[in-house]
């Protein structure tokens, strides 16, 4: 009797195994196929922009030759060093506002005593349901009355205004530092600011680093916030409605076209890959807990 | 949540300090906001000439206003197809991920490329994908014998757009997925396999309940995005006239306020969309109730 269960027992590990092997390599296809898709259009973008523009319809994914000269030629069909430097400095200016404001805040909802904290706190999370669009036309009013449409301080500025999105991470983040860290500070005889600036701040650079990208990406890659502020002249506007304006202007000028998508995609590609571990466990962050 | 430090003499003022510029922000640029956004809409103002009082005829006036029409029926259509189109393709990836196979970091990173490449860049070479001529995607389609398709005129601009967007998401649903797929006990699945719960039957009956507060989350998140589709539809459907070929609401609100300059109607808009979302919000909370597990 005890002699056929061990081989009954291997037989079905066994195909268990298989069967595991057999999904894995189905899960690995399908992934292929979609990596695929994903990639795509960035390596049709890295191919097209180092082929000579005779050759832009050629469907030969290697180019032949390789050619530098749509750089180049980027460089003097647009103001380019300009629009970088406009989009920095708006993304720069953003995240700082955003880091400063948000961790003020966050740290206060997360480890001061006050009153009405959580009622305070609650509406500023009802905030994350308002659509942005429906502050569009008082912003663009305001602005227009301070005598600032066409400059790049309405970009920007908001970000000096807190946001809820980013409040709440870094709440949550504070929340998971021990209390007793800030409690033994105080019995030392630490002042608020110093528990926030000393304590809470240092430990929290993870947290910090996750609202740095997302802050940086969101004004990097917007479209709507310059189309409507700046003036539709490339020495003024943004990476972004530069390129595209530079497709209405040159349509058809592929090659150049995709170098100019690749230069404004790869400072952020870059710094997703060095900060990736950060940058979604942020995501995992404000997705996850309640 | 504990109950904190609480400030003591001077400090009181470093919590106003502290506090202040999210107070402006609540204070003026949300609920300011919204006030403003109401009373624009009631009025006409070209910005130019002083306002002057519509009283709601902003409102009436969308009802027959074809181009509005024609934005909310994309804007519907749009969302009915890019939300659960989302939702399912990241789940299935998140799901494949979750095998604990080798490379998962760099399956990771690739699926995420698209969420964070501005739009307008990526935007490029989809337009190039879709060409009618001499796009990659008639020429691949040639090969099984398709003719051409005008994948960016009237006729299919949406689903073109649809698929653009839908690709652009996958990256952040997957990571949300996958926090919630891991957050699951490896217990639960080898209590589960002695009843013989594997393969589809445990997908059912432990995998969906369990991360059903991750779907809840995404579906909310993606709902409020499809309403506020902007970027790609405005680098790949745009035509010459500054029209598109797929006009979400959003389009129409930057069109009539920052093209026409017509602040009441888009100010209009810009209340009908929120009052959508917050529509839609309620709706799902209320089905969270009842389908949401919650351990």
């Amino acid at each position: 009797m005890t002699k056929p269960i061990p081989i009954v027992q291997t037989r079905s590990t066994s195909s268990i195994k298989a069967n595991k092997l057999l999904g894995d390599i189905a899960s690995y296809l399908l992934l292929l196929f979609g990596s695929l898709i994903m990639v795509g259009p960035f390596l049709w973008m890295i191919s097209t922009s180092l082929k000579l523009p005779a050759d832009q319809f050629s469907r030969s994914f290697i180019p032949d030759p390789i050619t530098f000269s749509n750089y180049t030629r980027l460089w003097e069909l647009l103001p380019f060093t300009r629009l970088i430097i406009n989009s920095l400095t708006i993304s720069v200016l953003s995240t700082v506002g955003q880091l400063l404001t948000c961790a003020m805040a966050g740290f206060c909802f997360a480890v001061i005593d006050f009153p009405y904290r959580r009622l305070l706190f609650l509406a500023l999370l009802s905030t994350v349901m308002l659509p942005p669009q429906i502050t569009l036309v008082p912003n663009f009013i305001l602005f227009r009355w301070l005598g600032l449409i066409g400059t790049q301080v309405p970009l920007w500025l908001p970000a000096f205004w807190g946001g809820a999105f980013g409040t709440f991470l870094l709440r949550q983040y504070f929340l998971t530092i021990p209390f007793e860290l800030a409690e033994a500070a105080r019995i030392d005889g630490a002042s608020l600011m110093a528990i926030f600036l000393r304590v809470y701040l240092p430990l929290a650079q993870p947290a910090l680093a996750a609202l740095a990208i997302f802050s940086f990406m969101g004004a990097w890659n917007d479209l709507l916030g310059p189309l409507i502020y700046l003036p539709t002249d490339l020495e003024r506007t943004t990476l972004t409605v530069g390129l595209s304006l530079f497709q209405t202007q040159y349509s058809g000028r592929w090659t150049v076209m995709m170098a100019g998508a690749l230069v404004s995609v790869l400072p952020v590609i870059l710094l997703f890959l060095v900060a990736q571990r950060r940058f979604i466990e942020g995501i995992a962050l404000s997705g996850v807990k309640r | 949540m504990h109950a904190g430090i609480k400030p003591l003499g001077g400090e009181r003022w470093w919590l106003v300090v502290l506090l202040f510029p999210t107070m402006i922000g609540l204070l003026f640029g949300a609920l300011g906001s919204v006030l403003a956004t109401i009373v624009i809409s009631l009025l006409n103002w070209d910005l130019i000439t002083p306002p002057t009082w519509a009283g709601f005829a902003n409102y009436t006036s969308l009802l027959s206003d074809t181009l509005f029409l024609r934005a909310m029926r994309i804007t519907v259509l749009f969302s009915l197809a890019y939300v659960p189109g989302t939702i399912i393709l990241s789940l299935l990836i998140a799901l494949l991920l979750n095998r604990k196979l080798f490379g998962l970091s760099l399956f990771r990173t690739i699926y995420f490329l698209p969420t964070v490449s501005s739009a307008v860049a990526v935007g490029l070479v989809w337009s190039w994908i879709y060409g009618r001529e001499r796009g990659l995607l008639n020429y691949l389609l040639s090969f099984v014998g398709i003719a051409p398709i005008n994948w960016l005129g009237s006729q299919n601009a949406l689903w073109s757009i649809v698929i653009v967007n839908i690709w652009g998401a996958l990256g952040t649903g997957m990571v949300i997925f996958l926090a919630g797929l891991q957050a699951i006990p490896r217990e639960y699945y080898e209590a589960g396999s002695l009843d013989g719960a594997v393969g589809w039957k445990a997908f059912r009956y432990i995998t969906l309940p369990l991360i059903t507060p991750s779907i809840f989350f995404q579906t909310i998140i993606t709902t409020v995005h499809a309403f506020q589709a902007f970027e790609y539809v405005y680098v790949l459907t745009r035509t010459a006239n500054g029209a598109s070929n797929a006009p979400t609401l959003v389009y129409s609100i930057y069109r009539n306020g920052f093209n026409f300059f017509r602040m009441g109607t888009a100010s209009a808009q810009a209340i009908v969309l929120a009052l959508m979302i917050l529509l839609l919000t309620l709706c799902y909370f209320w089905l969270e109730r009842r389908l949401v597990v919650y351990d």
